[in-house]
């Protein structure tokens, strides 16, 4: 019989590195970062009013992209600290969207009037159905819908000036580029 | 006695935990599917729990969607997949068979497998080292009896 002892200490190694790279990718990955489903898919159709008023329906159509969809409410740190950056993005020229999630009317309002309103629309959907639609399961998330009306990309949480230079800003160009062509 | 009042005391404090959900069946398989429902999704918001379990807003709204889609006569299979639609995979605790599950679904019966194998394999090439050992060739006698003689027996008297 052929000597195989060298198995005996070889199958268990193997065994072993096998584990360790697949543990160790496990560890580069963001448990709490779930991937969007909706990416390449049209944005959901919504029927909800606005948030400056009351009376006033709006729905898919009043979305035009290229613009960025925030998500956003009054009562998410995150979102504060996101903001100054997203004035700074309206102030660009970039079409931004606001959907306030499961936040009063009066208080959002509020929260606009003292820290500026980067928002050419804002979604008022107080009992976050849209948001479900959206697949958001907290807020700041930020989508990137082009022309089309079609989602291009989702990004969970703060869009800070760094990830939006190092990270947000081609995948905008790329949609704009996408677009011209 | 006030072993009693603690004991009494200890069972209505439990009974609160009945009277979280408030919704209206309109039987009881509606409810008992609507039960197992929640117990199936998994709330993205919370990592680890179950909608069923969770306090969370975002579970709630799901719990409220899932109750308003069985009223309108969705299955609980539709209704699981209408929130894989929107949450992934993530959402449900029973991951669909595809090509990134299939290692989740039919790893652990591959393993069980393997082990099985090599257990057999090692059990047949025990009793072969076990026949082969109980066959003594003729050297083997030599050096017995020479052994024996040694220490003052011979191999004959040990038969």
């Amino acid at each position: 019989m052929a000597n195989l002892s060298w198995l005996r200490y070889t199958v268990p190694l193997i065994i072993f590195i096998v584990i360790a790279v697949f543990l160790a990718q496990g560890l580069k990955n963001d448990p709490t970062h779930l991937p969007s489903t909706l990416v390449n898919k049209k944005m959901p159709a919504f029927s909800l009013t606005r948030l400056y008023d009351p009376q006033q329906i709006i729905s898919t159509n009043d979305i035009k992209g290229p613009a960025l969809v925030n998500v956003w409410a009054t009562w998410c740190p995150s979102c504060f600290i996101e903001h100054p950056v997203l004035n700074a993005l309206a102030g660009q020229g970039i079409t931004v969207y606001g959907l306030n999630y499961k936040d009063e009317r009066e208080a959002a309002i509020r929260y606009l009037e003292q820290y500026e309103n980067p928002y050419k629309l804002v979604i008022y959907d107080d009992k976050g159905s849209l948001g479900l639609d959206l697949g958001v399961y907290g807020a700041p998330e930020t989508f990137f819908v082009d022309v089309a009306g079609v989602i291009q990309y989702r990004h969970v949480g703060v869009v800070s000036e760094q990830a939006w230079q190092d990270e947000l800003l081609p995948i905008w160009q790329n949609m704009l580029i996408g677009e011209a062509e | 006695m006030r072993i009693i009042c603690w004991m009494v005391l200890m069972f209505l404090s439990c009974s609160t935990n009945a009277s979280i959900d408030a919704y209206e069946f309109d039987n009881a398989e509606q409810e008992i599917e609507f039960r197992q429902l929640i117990q199936e999704l998994r709330c993205p918001k919370c990592q680890n729990q179950n909608i069923a379990d969770s306090n969370a807003g975002l579970a709630k709204d799901i719990k409220d969607r899932s109750f308003a889609l069985l009223k309108q006569g969705k299955s609980k299979r539709e209704i699981s997949d209408y929130m894989v639609e929107r949450y992934g995979d993530f959402i449900t605790y029973r991951p669909p068979v595809k090509g990134s599950t299939w290692f989740l679904w039919f790893g652990p019966g591959i393993l069980v497998l393997l082990v099985i194998v090599f257990l057999l394999f090692k059990k047949i090439a025990t009793v072969r080292t076990d026949q082969v050992s109980r066959v003594l060739s003729g050297n083997d006698h030599e050096r017995v009896n020479q052994l024996l003689k040694q220490y003052g027996a011979t191999d004959d008297e040990n038969k």
